[in-house]
């Protein structure tokens, strides 16, 4: 076997306006590279005479029969060809702008670009298009190729403008091509030769240049993350398996899993049907076992404890857009990111940039094969990496109706790490000299936090506050945390951005916790639209949590409008309102509903007492 | 990581997807050099437990010595086998050419089985550098509702997601070994020592580079009676893998056809 048997092999990817000739030059460079299977140009030029049309180099690339008759590449092909002892996979990138899906499937793989541009037409719609989705999708080696010299007469003037044009623009995406060669495909100008029609261009030909780029390797010395594909599982044990996208394991290290915020130690590395290796690192499909009994599912995220992965259910994302419906502000997508798949929210569209002038449009939606920059609200906590950070688990994909729609990278430019919120739980709490059961002795009930959520108009500070009053009456010892009230004081300090949010929640279950390790009955009042914060309300609180979903339809909540605040949200007055223009997440299994619309006051309060007569009264 | 590790480890992960995502798969054994391969690497992905029937297209033609190796070998790796036949020639599309016709009994065969077992997934042992068209197939490839091939219609396919629901009706094939080349293989079957037909070697000047119906393959001039030799024939030849396989030449889009009905 040759040497170049084990390198792994350069893909590159050819990309460019539809007809600037990107099928000519690949069906010139085989030819001239002698890397055709024998009698492939043959077989054209006769199918060519038969068919009475002129023989084009692209046919030899174009292999379906609906890219023979119009003589448009429909969907990318790969190519393989050896040159100089080294291997490239060759990527036949569709130029039409109706197949833009079909260039971003191309491209995906690449470690390079080359770039054909016509000499006439010069950087036309897809030229830009195209190589903007590159610099998104993270390609950073790029080589240009001014195609159709021939027809400018092999004019230097027009070489030397188009170059500095292309080298102006590329630029400003902080790339820099390693040659930008005037060609002619038809002709075999500095394809593999150099050209005597050009003598004066002194740089190098199309198939040197590729010898200058590089092959990615894989990321071993990132920190590790090891999403979750699958649990199998045996008579005897569970594998988790999946592949490492970055960075390494051995056997006995500690083993952080994201989301769920579990820790174990990594007991055994399986492998069938050889011997298990102690280590396996980045690009090896793994399946590990652990030492403690932990409950994990596909979509976790192990890493490292000392390098962890970003968490958050928001974060900004560059998408591009793949499908003919446009993606709107308040739209809801599969999102898709590594093994996970969880419904998100477009909270919010910043804006779309046109490719030729860098331009930065505002807009509210995202066109088929427009690229954006977009806010993303996940439905629950999500780990991943700013793509700067690590590309493999900093981009997704979103899915409408299980189809792929387009695909985004990920930053988290003003956006804060959700994992920090939560650092206090390796602090060691001081006991108390009462106990809990002390406390519950002398009040005569247990303590808890009645936790009632719904939306804005479904009764839950008129019945937190009837209900706090005759419970007192009953000798409970009951407060109720409100949200407007809290805002006056411990979160004065925050607003109404997403951050703020969550942390006005976080506070709100904190403070509600504390009461009720006091002894205390708390019943909180809080719209509290995302499962995960109540389960996470859940998880601080403890036992005494009770989740309670105050119940009614928004069209009745929309009717008795207390703070006209319905009629504000509908004007646009106020955006991401819960239930208008922000999703609120129906509790699954709530400990109890009260349904506002169907009783009243009177009847939903005795209901209440009466569930807590039966839970907390000791 | 080597070459032939990078391949490995990909092909695992698409295997190990594929179950994740879809209900009811199955794979297709060709009995071929290729399916013998991923159901190696299956046995690797699965730690020796394969979660899927493997689906034999029998159209009753293939070479005795397939036969023979089918049967022993289903028992030496305890496989689950199904076995479709295929229905009769007349059947098949008329329009088409002789060879491609008798090979689209296969297509058939094959629709018969995914109707009778219900499958939403099936996992199929194609390559990129077999044949143009297949160049252009996705790891994933929804397949329509009466089983066809829309190759204008293909999902876009990066960064390993992949277009894991079908339509209500249809199916997704699965490619674990898109992109394997032929020598790949060959350099797998050596590295792992898998079974294979003799009829791959070389005997009396001849030998088969690719496996199908008697009636329509071809053996090719050789003397490779190892695979050490073959890899060295491969290295030098510009002749194309399937050409002995007659239905891919009769015409300039018969192989095309057949792949839109829904060959493999």
């Amino acid at each position: 076997m040759s040497s170049s048997q084990n390198l792994p092999p350069l893909h590159f990817v050819l990309i460019g306006h539809v007809d600037h000739g990107k099928s000519s030059l690949i069906g010139r460079l085989l030819h001239d590279a002698d890397a055709l299977p024998h009698g492939k140009k043959d077989a054209m030029e006769k199918m060519c005479k038969r068919r009475g049309v002129t023989f084009q180099w692209a046919f030899l690339m174009d292999a379906l029969q609906a890219e023979r008759d119009q003589g448009v590449t429909i969907d990318s092909a790969w190519i393989r060809f050896n040159s100089h002892g080294r291997e490239y996979i060759l990527i036949d990138a569709p130029g039409h702008e109706r197949f833009v899906r079909n260039m971003i499937t191309g491209a995906e793989r690449a470690d390079a670009a080359l770039l054909v541009i016509d000499a006439q037409e010069g950087l036309q719609e897809q030229s830009f298009r195209h190589g903007f989705l590159l610099h998104l999708m993270g390609v950073r080696q790029l080589g240009v190729v001014i195609n159709k010299m021939d027809l400018v007469d092999y004019e230097v003037a027009r070489f030397t403008a188009l170059e500095k044009e292309i080298r102006e623009y590329f630029e400003r995406l902080d790339i820099d091509p390693v040659a930008i060669i005037p060609v002619s495909a038809v002709e075999g100008d500095n394809i593999v030769q150099r050209s005597s029609n050009m003598p004066w261009y002194k740089g190098t030909n199309v198939l040197d240049a590729l010898q200058n780029f590089q092959a990615r390797g894989e990321s071993v010395d990132l920190p590790l993350r090891f999403p979750i594909q699958d649990v199998y599982r045996n008579d005897t044990q569970r594998i988790l398996v999946g592949r490492i996208e970055s960075g390494q394991m051995r056997i006995g290290d500690e083993l952080l899993f994201s989301p769920s915020n579990q820790t174990a130690t990594l007991a055994s590395i399986e492998n069938y049907p050889d011997e298990s290796p102690a280590q396996v690192q980045a690009g090896q499909c793994a399946g590990i076992t652990l030492k403690e009994k932990i409950f994990v599912e596909r979509g976790e995220l192990v890493s490292h404890p000392k390098n962890p992965p970003i968490e958050s259910d928001v974060f900004r994302a560059r998408i591009f857009w793949l499908a003919q419906t446009p993606l709107c502000t308040g739209d809801v997508c599969e999102l898709r990111l590594a093994n996970t798949r969880i419904t998100a929210d477009i909270e919010n569209i910043e804006w779309v940039v046109d490719p030729a002038s860098l331009r930065r449009n505002q807009v509210d939606a995202i066109q088929v094969n427009e690229i954006g920059e977009i806010v993303i609200r996940a439905r629950t906590i999500l780990a991943f990496d700013p793509f700067d950070e690590n590309t493999n688990t900093g981009r997704f994909v979103l899915a409408w109706d299980k189809q792929i729609q387009g695909g985004g990278t990920i930053s988290m430019q003003g956006y804060t790490d959700r994992r920090l919120a939560r650092r206090a739980t390796n602090i060691t709490r001081v006991p108390h000299h009462v106990t809990i059961d002390e406390r519950a002795q002398r009040t005569g009930h247990k303590n808890g936090v009645l936790w009632f959520t719904g939306l804005s108009g479904a009764g839950k500070s008129t019945l937190a506050l009837t209900l706090e009053r005759r419970l007192y009456e009953r000798g409970f010892q009951v407060f109720v945390l409100d949200g407007d009230n809290l805002r006056y004081g411990l979160n004065a300090d925050l607003g109404f951005s997403p951050e703020d949010r969550v942390e006005n929640i976080r506070r709100a279950f904190e403070v509600a916790g504390l009461f009720s390790r006091a002894g205390m009955l708390v019943i909180t009042a809080f719209i509290s639209p995302y499962a995960s914060d109540r389960t996470r309300a859940r998880e601080v609180i403890g036992d005494g949590f009770r989740e309670i979903h105050i119940h009614a339809d928004i069209e009745v909540c929309e009717k008795r409008d207390p703070k006209g605040l319905y009629k504000k949200a509908h004007s646009g007055e106020i955006r991401e309102f819960t239930g208008i223009s922000a999703p609120y997440e129906t509790p699954k299994n709530p400990d109890l509903t009260i349904d506002t619309a169907v009783n009243n006051i009177e009847e939903c309060v005795e209901k209440l007492l009466a569930y807590v007569e039966a839970e907390f009264r000791l | 990581m080597n070459r032939l590790d990078r391949l490995e480890n990909q092909s695992i992960y698409i295997l190990r997807e594929a179950v994740a995502t879809i209900d009811n798969i199955a794979m297709l054994w060709s009995l071929g050099k290729d399916s013998n391969t991923m159901i190696r690497l299956a046995q690797k992905a699965f730690f020796g437990r394969m979660p899927f029937p493997l689906l034999h297209v029998d159209t009753g033609k293939k070479f005795p010595e397939m036969y023979a190796f089918r049967d022993e070998y289903a028992k030496k790796w305890n496989i689950n086998l199904l076995r479709q036949e295929c229905p009769d020639i007349s059947e098949t599309d008329e329009d088409l050419p002789p060879a491609a016709r008798s090979a689209a009994r296969k297509s058939l065969g094959l629709k018969s089985a995914i109707a009778a077992h219900g499958f939403r997934g099936l996992i199929a042992g194609i390559r990129r550098d077999e044949e143009a068209t297949r160049a252009k197939e996705r790891v994933f490839s929804p397949r329509g509702s009466s089983g066809e091939w829309q190759p204008r219609k293909q999902p876009p396919e990066f960064w390993n997601q992949y277009a894991t629901d079908p339509p209500p009706g249809a199916h997704i094939r699965i490619h674990p070994l898109l992109h394997w080349t032929e020598r790949d293989i060959w350099a797998y079957i050596r590295r792992e020592d898998i079974p294979v037909v003799d009829l791959y070697f070389a005997r009396d000047g001849k030998r088969y580079r690719s496996l199908g119906d008697t009636d329509i393959t071809r053996p090719i001039d050789s003397t490779a009676t190892t695979i050490g030799e073959i890899l060295d024939e491969l290295a030098q030849t510009r002749q194309a893998e399937r050409a002995g396989r007659l239905m891919d030449h009769e015409s300039e889009d018969a192989f095309e056809r057949l792949r839109v009905d829904g060959y493999m």
